[in-house]
């Protein structure tokens, strides 16, 4: 099942480990991730659902091109790494 | 009525949330918190409660809360701005998409200034209110402001969106109130928040073309403050200026003759005396440093009338520092004042600006100082 893993820059802030979860969409795995840890949310998406300006996705090392409705595939073995884009300081 | 000195101050900068204390031998930092991150906003509530607006670069704003004098913290929801509408095509005057998406968290004010109480008043870039009942728990876009036409003619002054940076809870009747916006005038709700009217008359905008200097919707207040004790009294450091209101916010006088720059962010107004109010210029808005290297503070006693340049313990060489719009400030005595720069320096003076001690030249840029009450 795919996996999501989040950077290490959040554990100063919340903890958030990594999460086996299930679906075909970034946008479902990341639903799944968050629905089992709630407070993640907002530290990746914004309030209207996209990924957050300075946020970066990559999904088995290709970053998402769908980065409002994050619709990008996931393969059942893939691995979706939630990192920080250095354009954010 | 005379009011003790406070003896704790809190600094919030691009790096982190300083405390410092009053001790026998003077003024000490004695707490840190969120070091490496940059806090937006500090604000005590009357409950003696601490609220932190982190502005994460990464992860947005956060909005912590401590109710043990900053030993601890919890995370508080920050606004959040609802769903665009299907439909709506929400564009400012220059034809530019406003994000409905918290940028900034500006300004933060108790709903009620008289009581200690769980409503929070919240002021946003791109020039949302907001409101919360229930301690930053959860909170509400105010739709009256939000929806006024004359919000696409708001813009920003020196961040993309414009931005709501004060808030004035009128402790006569917490259903009056101003808000101040850069750059979008000064707004008034006499009902809560239902309604709202410009109360920028007077008011004076040199980057505008001639025919629109007057124009109350693109006014540029950096700060707006209300003596405590007398709040029709109203200051305002502005873009191109200082104004100040005797009536409330209905009218404004723009003050003459100011000595070394009418330009700065800054301004505080004595608790008791309205007449008596403290700024910190700079050169011009091209301009953002101290008068020929010179750092001083200005204090008027008479409304504006006239001025003493205080620079008693200030820099008077080489001397680059700029005070924010909330890196000033008065205590409830009226006496202590605080104000730090970009170039993390802190000052503070017991005596109401005669003298002046640094307390800091090392710490990060500083974004807001805060007197505990």
């Amino acid at each position: 099942m795919p996996q999501v893993i989040f950077t290490s820059a959040l554990e100063r802030h919340l903890a958030c480990p990594p999460q086996d979860v299930t679906g075909a969409t970034v946008r479902e795995v990341l639903n799944q991730a968050f629905a089992a840890n709630p407070a993640v949310r907002s530290y990746v998406l914004d309030e209207q659902g996209a990924l957050r300006k300075h946020m970066t996705v990559f999904v088995d090392g290709d970053a998402v091109r769908d980065r409002d409705g994050l619709s990008d595939g996931v393969k059942p073995d893939s691995q979706v790494y939630v990192m920080q884009a250095l354009s954010g300081g | 009525m005379s009011h003790s000195p406070s003896n704790r101050l809190f600094v919030a900068t691009r790096k982190g949330l300083f405390t410092l204390e009053r001790a026998a031998a003077g003024w000490k930092i004695s707490q840190t918190a969120f070091l490496g991150d940059p806090v937006s906003i500090v604000h005590i509530d009357r409950a003696g409660r601490i609220y932190a607006a982190l502005d994460l670069g990464h992860f947005g704003s956060k909005l912590k809360r401590s109710a043990d004098g900053g030993a601890t913290w919890e995370e508080r929801a920050a606004p959040a701005y609802p769903e665009k509408p299907e439909g709506v095509d929400d564009r400012d005057d220059n034809g530019t998409s406003i994000p409905w998406k918290l940028q900034k968290v500006w300004a933060l004010a108790d709903g009620s200034a008289t009581e200690a109480t769980d409503s929070l008043w919240c002021g946003t870039l791109p020039g949302g209110l907001f409101r919360s009942d229930d301690g930053g728990a959860t909170w509400e876009l105010n739709r009256p402001l939000w929806d006024k036409p004359e919000r696409k003619g708001w813009f920003g002054g020196g961040y993309d969106w414009p931005g709501i940076h004060s808030v004035f809870v009128d402790p006569r009747n917490a259903q009056r109130v101003l808000v101040a916006i850069s750059c979008g005038g000064v707004w008034e709700t006499e009902d809560g928040g239902a309604t709202w009217s410009p109360r920028a008359q007077g008011m004076r905008a040199e980057y505008m073309p001639p025919e629109r200097a007057y124009d109350q919707n693109v006014q540029d207040p950096h700060i707006m403050v209300a003596s405590r004790e007398n709040p029709d009294a109203l200051w305002v450091q502005h873009h191109n200026g200082i104004f100040r209101s005797t009536d409330g916010a209905a009218s404004w006088q723009e003050i003459k003759d100011i000595p070394r720059s009418g330009f700065g962010f800054a301004t505080a107004v004595h608790p008791q005396d309205p007449d008596t109010a403290w700024f910190v210029p700079a050169i011009k808005d091209e301009k953002r440093i101290p008068v020929d290297g010179q750092l001083v503070a200005l204090r008027t006693r008479d409304g504006g009338a006239s001025f003493d340049v205080l620079d008693n313990g200030l820099p008077q060489e080489n001397a680059y520092d700029l005070i924010y719009r909330h890196s000033l400030d008065v205590d409830a005595s009226g006496d202590r004042l605080a104000f730090g720069s970009t170039t993390g320096s802190l000052w503070i003076t017991e005596d109401q600006g005669d003298s002046w001690t640094s307390l800091s030249a090392h710490l990060p840029p500083i974004y807001c100082v805060r007197f505990a009450p």
